[in-house]
């Protein structure tokens, strides 16, 4: 007969370890492409319409097939492997439309202080400029900017919304087909 | 006036006039003053009669200038208005003095009377005797005159003297504050630099808001504010001049400079530039515009302010891990860590007074106001909750302003004052949501 005593701690573990996959998960889900009106500036035109097929090269075919950002932890600027593996993606298509500038835009979540969120958001932009550098995207293409906690995406007042405001977001500033 | 001599009207123009007024008694506060026992401050009891005036209009004046002294006084936190409506004598004459024993028996040990008069050339006089009821003497008396637009400054000049004579203590109502409202949805955040008196009133905005600006802070002049602008897509600081509305980028640096604070003699300005991978110190010399790296790290070294000696400057960095507040000789040198408690300190700005350093502290997700000696110790905390940041200090010392965001989707900042005792917190009046307010020094 099972000890009921000696079972509960390891299903506990379990539930635990399950609980972290399902966060794990929800972060990714964030990590997907998404649309939202701090994405670019741009109307987005490439493409016939909303849910249309999007134009290879355009602004629309950069957020919804690549994923124009990549999220942080807490206090953090160093990048994830999910972000790595999107700024992957992001740099294979900045070479095969080599026209395309970019301006990364860092943000923090709004649980710090002014100044120091300006400064560690800038360090995120800087973190994924270097990172696509780093994969062959020539520096010139990439520009960047710091905002701080001034730009949330999400609005509730929960880590679920303050990992989705941590972000470098990856903005087309020219050359994208239309 | 307009954008033009906002400020540089007053020593010209207005030419605080403080005369003493005849009958002037040997000033002597022996009698009259706070009693602060174990923090707790017994508030002095003082009655503010409406001011007199010949004319309807300066009647009307009079009712209003001393309702600017009843509310600065209650705001203070010091003294107990005693409520108009139970007043006895009914005041006629400025320079007869008062019942003693009617104001004694509604338990004033203060009176201000005061009267008001509009002058030939449309300049308004205030005058006022401040009455210790217990000594049956004048204290003190004197008058002022302003330009009829900035009337209002004669309440305030008369609150700062009354402050003055009862607590020891220079006074802070005569003062303004520069901040940034805050208006639309979180996600789209309109925000203008805007400044308005110390008591919420003759608000008036100095950016339209269309770049987005932060982190305001006064020139020791109250002349000039140092900021941070979007406007170029570079976020850079700015000066501007209020008497002259003209506004100057601060050096072209290729990346951002933020968190500017001007030195205590006006003559340079102090601010964060982005490199390394993190932000260096710097010191610019704004009459020779040259440049002076003051630290040179990985780490992120920002929010600076100097002591108000100018000898040192207390600032945040996260050079040993986590944000923490660093005192450091005015050219540079080492910088020494002044905080050890637990959690992450940061917006360390200098008491006016010199023998404290407020700060913001994050401690498990709630965000602190405090104070603590330049050397680390003393520590206090002023007021805890789910997001205070960015205190500011009245001229005096005394009171400390900062903001606090409430929780939630639509939720915003709000502006409010606190004792430097951590008793008397009070919302700050603004129109909209608000943050990033700096208090201007007293103005002249």
């Amino acid at each position: 007969m099972w000890n009921k005593e000696t079972i509960a701690p390891r299903a506990g573990r379990w539930l635990l370890a399950a609980g972290l996959a399902l966060t794990l998960a929800a972060c990714s889900s964030a990590d997907k492409p998404q649309l939202d009106a701090n994405a670019g500036n741009a109307a987005l035109s490439g493409g016939a319409g909303q849910g249309g097929p999007a134009v290879p090269g355009s602004e629309r075919d950069f957020i919804l097939n690549v994923g124009d950002r990549v999220h942080f932890l807490v206090d953090q600027w160093s990048l994830t492997p999910q972000a790595q593996e999107t700024l992957r993606r992001q740099a294979a298509w900045l070479q095969r439309y080599p026209s395309v500038t970019v301006r990364i835009e860092g943000h923090a979540d709004e649980r710090g202080t002014r100044e120091y969120n300006l400064a560690l958001s800038a360090r995120r932009a800087q973190a994924v400029k270097n990172f696509l550098v780093s994969q062959g995207v020539a520096a010139s293409r990439i520009s960047t900017i710091a905002y701080g906690k001034e730009r949330p995406v999400a609005l509730c007042d929960a880590e679920r919304c303050w990992a989705q405001n941590r972000r470098a977001v990856t903005v087309i500033t020219g050359g994208a087909r239309s | 006036m307009g954008k033009r001599g906002f400020f540089r009207s007053w020593p010209a123009l207005l030419a605080v006039f403080a005369a003493w007024v005849t009958l002037l008694a040997t000033p002597a506060r022996a009698a009259l003053e706070v009693q602060i026992t174990r923090g707790q401050v017994q508030p002095v009891p003082v009655a503010v009669p409406d001011f007199l005036g010949r004319t309807q209009d300066e009647q009307v004046l009079g009712q209003k200038v001393a309702e600017i002294i009843r509310n600065n006084l209650v705001r203070s936190g010091l003294f107990r208005v005693i409520d108009p409506a139970a007043y006895i004598e009914r005041i006629q004459r400025f320079d007869t003095p008062p019942q003693f024993g009617s104001w004694r028996v509604i338990k004033a040990q203060a009176l201000i009377v005061g009267q008001v008069a509009v002058l030939p050339d449309g300049r308004v006089q205030g005058a006022f005797r401040l009455w210790d009821i217990f000594a049956q003497r004048q204290i003190l008396g004197l008058q002022f005159i302003a330009t009829k637009r900035e009337w209002r400054r004669i309440g305030h000049k008369i609150s700062d003297a009354v402050y003055k004579a009862v607590t020891g203590d220079e006074g802070y109502f005569d003062t303004r504050i520069v901040f940034i409202d805050e208006s639309g949805p979180k996600t789209k955040r309109v925000k203008r630099l805007a400044i308005m008196d110390q008591d919420g009133f003759n608000l008036r905005y100095l950016t339209d808001g269309r770049a987005l600006v932060l982190t305001p802070r006064f020139s020791p002049a109250a002349q000039r504010i140092a900021y941070l602008s979007y406007a170029t897509g570079v976020p850079r600081v700015y000066i501007l001049d209020l008497a002259t509305g003209r506004r100057q980028m601060i050096g072209e640096f290729p990346n951002m400079s933020f968190a500017p604070r001007f030195s205590p003699d006006g003559r340079r300005l102090i601010f964060s530039l982005l490199e390394n991978g993190g932000s260096n110190l710097y010191e610019m010399d704004l009459a020779t515009r040259r440049i002076r790296q003051l630290t040179n790290t990985q780490a992120i070294d920002t929010a600076p302010s100097y002591s108000p000696d100018g000898r040192f400057v207390v600032f945040e960095s996260d050079r040993d891990g986590s944000q923490q507040l660093y005192v450091m000789p005015v050219g540079g040198g080492p910088a020494r860590r002044i905080s050890f408690g637990q959690g992450r300190y940061s917006t360390p700005v200098w008491s006016p007074r010199g023998d404290v350093i407020a700060f913001t502290r994050m401690r498990k997700g709630r965000f602190a106001i405090g104070v603590m000696r330049p050397d680390g110790s003393g520590e206090r905390i002023l007021t805890e909750g789910y997001h205070n940041e960015g205190p500011t200090w009245a001229p005096n010392g005394r009171v400390i302003m900062f903001f606090r965001t409430q929780r939630g989707p639509n939720g915003g900042p709000h502006l409010y004052s606190v004792d430097l005792t951590g008793y008397n917190e009070r919302l700050v009046p603004t129109p909209n949501f608000a943050s990033d307010p700096a208090w201007s020094p007293l103005l002249k």
